[in-house]
């Protein structure tokens, strides 16, 4: 087990109800299981529902971290909506930088009042491209299905993007130990699916 | 299966720190739980819930922190470990209680966590609770890590019991809802049996009880001296010294790491915090020349530091405080490592900066003109959207400038766009209704404006039913609207005494909130709010009647509805919706703002967003066009 920065920081950000919380739970628990001390700091709150949601996840082989991730430290951003990934890139990315996304956006209500405007998606895709070292996108939707639990599915991404030092495995066990039961087929079906969606890409 | 329940010693897991605090309470075998959800406490009583029978505890959601901590007491004074927990403002609540508690002392181990939502990122103020601590003569304790937070309630239990008196932890947002790696420890058998002896009568001699929990602090204060959660890292002769307690830590250490300066600076770290370890302190602090004060909110701990070295003026050398006093930390909001070490650069003459800045000005100029912003609002499906709806037609219709006195809840955001601006006051929990019945009083001042108080169901029975029979002792002019969603939906719904189940799942028995209010004499309506028109015509009428009244609004909290039902599939028909033709200035996504309602630029008409809607259907009924179809409904 090596990581190639100690601490190692993961932002996983999204929009209130997407399942943020969920998603850093997983592959904080993977690490556990190889060892390594892991910090989940998430920004949740009044966001329940539509406001922009962060889990700042830092893998460390030496010590406890704390749970904020500094500005422009970021290694590697999953965004589970493309603004919002954008959004924690402006503010925790660096050249450096690590992206996956899932291209589908959630309007925000000032979108949908008309008083401000959603960019363009691939727009948001280039200034990404532009911004950071490498950008991988997920289409979770190609297949025209609503997509299920696309939370787990990218984690499904991330685990198999090599990015970090933790097996597939570790993320399939974590979740039959944090879901319950009658969950878990139908997650681990979208963690097969994200993991497919990497590999094809 | 829930971490705090797994009996493997010595296995590291991930745990929430208030899992953790939980873990620590099932480890010092805590018999008894009571508590009211508060953001960032409400996981602690969850936590020793979901594992009360299988441990043979009991847990309870209590109507408020007040009775949580006079039930939790009452355990004590049986000889049983007890613990409570609650948000920062709860402590205010239970303040009248904790000032006569500690001097009728207690017996069984009695933990009380305040959870302090430091920026208050999930509360209408930031406060830190530590001054409570001191204001009551109570020990405190201030976990730093998830693992402290463990060790340090199982230790709590056994302070409480040593000296007599309830013990303190402080928990932050960032300790108790992030998470990290705890080893576990063993979870001991319990011979539990309760009994009630002795007399515990607060005000009898107070002026001697005073005196005696002095004494009792005293000895708290002599067994902090020793603790394992009191510690120094750093050179051994450091002129440089950080004071640092909880959060703080973290990002202390952080913060000397990412200056290089560990051949430099040191930290204390405490965690006991009031009474502080003075002898400890002081010799770790008699090379010191500067010392930087870390800490959350207030300058607790700075400003007893400072006492504390004004009495030993002379045995220690002169030493500068830097801290919130001096401007190098804020002394309010939440803390980070940036912050910390900003003030250290700042003292040090040193640079810090954690990303080039031609990249950050290039980030920032690239990314920020094209992101719209996002605020919180109202879930697809929240029956608040529409209760929030009907009251501001309702208002509208009655013409006399009436307004919404606030409470606290998911609702809260109905001061926003969310809830079409219509809360004008926000405060604490049931002071809605008790405004409310004051703004009814203020006739013969030539007051002539409707006042409508908003309150949940957790909410009515928590707070607002004195402000509600005070409106009908005294007569005052206000219309009270219960926002009855089945729970206390904005911190996990958990249930209160109109739910019909208890802490853990059990059936209860229910308190009707209607009967409540008709027990009290006043007029009370009960309405769907999603039958939007009655709802609002209801209202209307409602309003024009004078004293005390009350509307219940009441549908099922969506998020909870949806897991039991089949969604229905709602879509619009194209031929129906004539987009910006219909006059309607796009209702159902612009003016009603559900974020399951999207405009489709192309087609010029409203379209579902089938990810994020939640098929309940309230739109159909609102579209002017009828051109919202819900299939099956």
């Amino acid at each position: 087990m090596a990581l190639e920065k100690d601490p190692l920081n993961l932002i996983i950000t999204g929009v209130g109800g997407q399942g943020n919380v969920l998603a850093s739970q997983i592959v904080a628990s993977a690490g556990i299981k190889e060892g390594l001390y892991v910090t989940v700091g998430e920004t949740y709150g009044a966001s329940q529902r539509g406001g922009p949601v962060m889990s700042h996840v830092r893998f460390s082989l030496q010590a406890q971290c704390s749970p904020l991730i500094s500005e422009g430290q970021a290694d590697i951003v999953v965004g589970l909506e493309p603004v919002e990934a954008l959004r924690v890139v402006a503010e925790f990315g660096n050249p450096k930088t690590r992206v996956i996304v899932n291209p589908r956006p959630i309007y925000p209500i000032w979108v949908l009042s008309g008083q401000a405007k959603y960019p363009p998606v691939e727009e948001v895709l280039e200034k990404l491209e532009e911004l950071v070292d490498r950008v991988e996108v997920v289409r979770v939707t190609e297949d025209g299905e609503t997509p299920p639990a696309v939370n787990v599915l990218m984690m499904g991404a991330l685990a198999a993007s090599g990015l970090l030092p933790i097996p597939i495995e570790s993320f399939e066990e974590a979740m039959r130990e944090i879901l319950a039961p009658k969950d878990v087929e139908l997650n681990l079906q979208a963690l097969r699916k994200g993991v497919a969606a990497i590999r094809k890409g | 299966m829930s971490t705090v329940k797994i009996d493997q010693p010595g296995k590291s897991v991930l745990m929430m720190g208030n899992e953790a605090i939980a873990r620590g309470a099932i480890e010092a075998g805590v018999d008894f739980c009571a508590a009211y959800p508060g953001t960032p406490s409400s996981e602690i009583p969850e936590s020793l819930a979901s594992v009360a029978e299988h441990f043979g505890l009991y847990a309870e959601w209590s109507t408020n922190e007040m009775v949580a901590l006079e039930a939790a007491a009452a355990a004590s004074l049986s000889g049983l470990r007890a613990i409570v927990a609650m948000k920062q403002n709860g402590v205010n609540v239970c303040s009248d209680f904790l000032m006569t508690v500690n001097l009728s002392g207690t017996k069984g181990g009695l933990v009380f966590v305040a959870a302090d939502d430091p920026s208050a990122i999930s509360s209408s103020s930031e406060q830190d609770s530590r001054n409570f601590a001191r204001f009551a003569d109570l020990p405190l304790l201030e976990p730093a890590t998830f693992q402290e937070a463990k060790d340090m309630t199982k230790w709590a239990f056994e302070v409480s019991e040593r000296v007599g008196l309830p013990c303190m932890i402080r928990s932050v947002t960032r300790l108790s809802h992030s998470r990290g790696n705890v080893k576990l420890g063993e979870i001991p058998e319990r011979d539990r049996s309760a009994r009630f002896e002795g007399v515990y009568i607060a005000g009898a001699f107070a002026p001697a009880q005073h005196s005696a929990l002095h004494q009792k602090l005293e000895r708290a204060r002599e067994e902090f001296e020793g603790s394992e959660f009191n510690w120094y890292v750093g050179p051994e002769e450091a002129k440089f010294v950080i004071v640092t307690s909880g959060s703080g830590w973290f990002y202390s250490r952080e913060a000397v790491a990412a200056l290089g300066l560990d051949a430099e600076v040191g930290i204390l770290k405490l965690g006991t915090t009031w009474p502080l370890p003075e002898r400890f302190i002081i010799d770790h602090l008699k090379q010191a020349t500067e010392i930087l004060v870390v800490e959350e909110i207030d300058p607790f701990l700075e400003q007893n530091i400072k006492v504390l070295l004004a009495e030993q003026m002379k045995t220690l050398r002169p030493i500068d405080v830097y801290g919130a006093r001096t401007g190098h930390l804020p002394g309010f909001g939440d803390i980070n490592q940036d912050k910390v070490a900003k003030a250290l650069a700042s003292i040090r003459g040193l640079e810090y900066w954690t990303r080039d800045e031609g990249y950050a000005k290039r980030a920032s100029e690239l990314a920020l003109p094209c992101l719209p912003p996002r605020m919180p609002t109202f879930c697809p499906g929240c029956p608040h959207r529409a209760s929030l709806w009907a009251i501001k037609a309702a208002l509208k219709l009655d013409g006399r400038n009436g307004f919404v006195t606030g409470d606290i809840g998911c609702y809260s955001l109905g001061a926003g766009p969310a809830g079409f601006f219509q809360l004008k006051t926000l405060h604490c929990m049931g002071a809605g209704t008790g405004l409310a019945s004051g703004f009814g009083k203020l006739g013969q001042f030539g007051f002539d404006q409707p006042v409508v108080a908003v309150c949940g169901d957790s909410t009515f029975f928590h707070a607002a039913i004195p402000g509600l029979i005070n409106a009908r002792f005294n007569n005052s002019n206000v219309l009270m609207v219960v926002l009855d969603n089945g729970g206390t939906a904005m911190t996990g719904f958990q249930p209160h005494p109109g739910s019909g189940y208890d802490a853990l799942g059990r059936p209860a028995p229910v308190v009707e909130i209607e009967e409540v209010c008709k027990a009290i004499g006043v007029e009370v309506k009960v309405r769907d709010p999603f039958e939007v028109d009655q709802a609002i015509e209801d209202l209307y009428d409602m309003l024009q009647d004078d004293g005390a009244r009350v509307m219940i609004f009441r549908r099922r909290c969506y998020l909870v509805e949806s897991k039991e039902k089949v969604r229905k599939r709602v879509f619009v028909d194209s031929e129906k919706c004539i987009g910006d033709d219909c006059g309607c200035a796009r209702f159902c996504s612009r003016v009603f703002n559900c974020p399951g309602i999207i405009w489709d630029a192309g087609a010029k008409k409203a379209m579902i967003d089938e990810v994020v809607c939640t098929g309940c259907g309230v739109c159909a009924t609102l579209c002017p066009s009828g051109a919202i179809v819900v299939e099956g409904g």
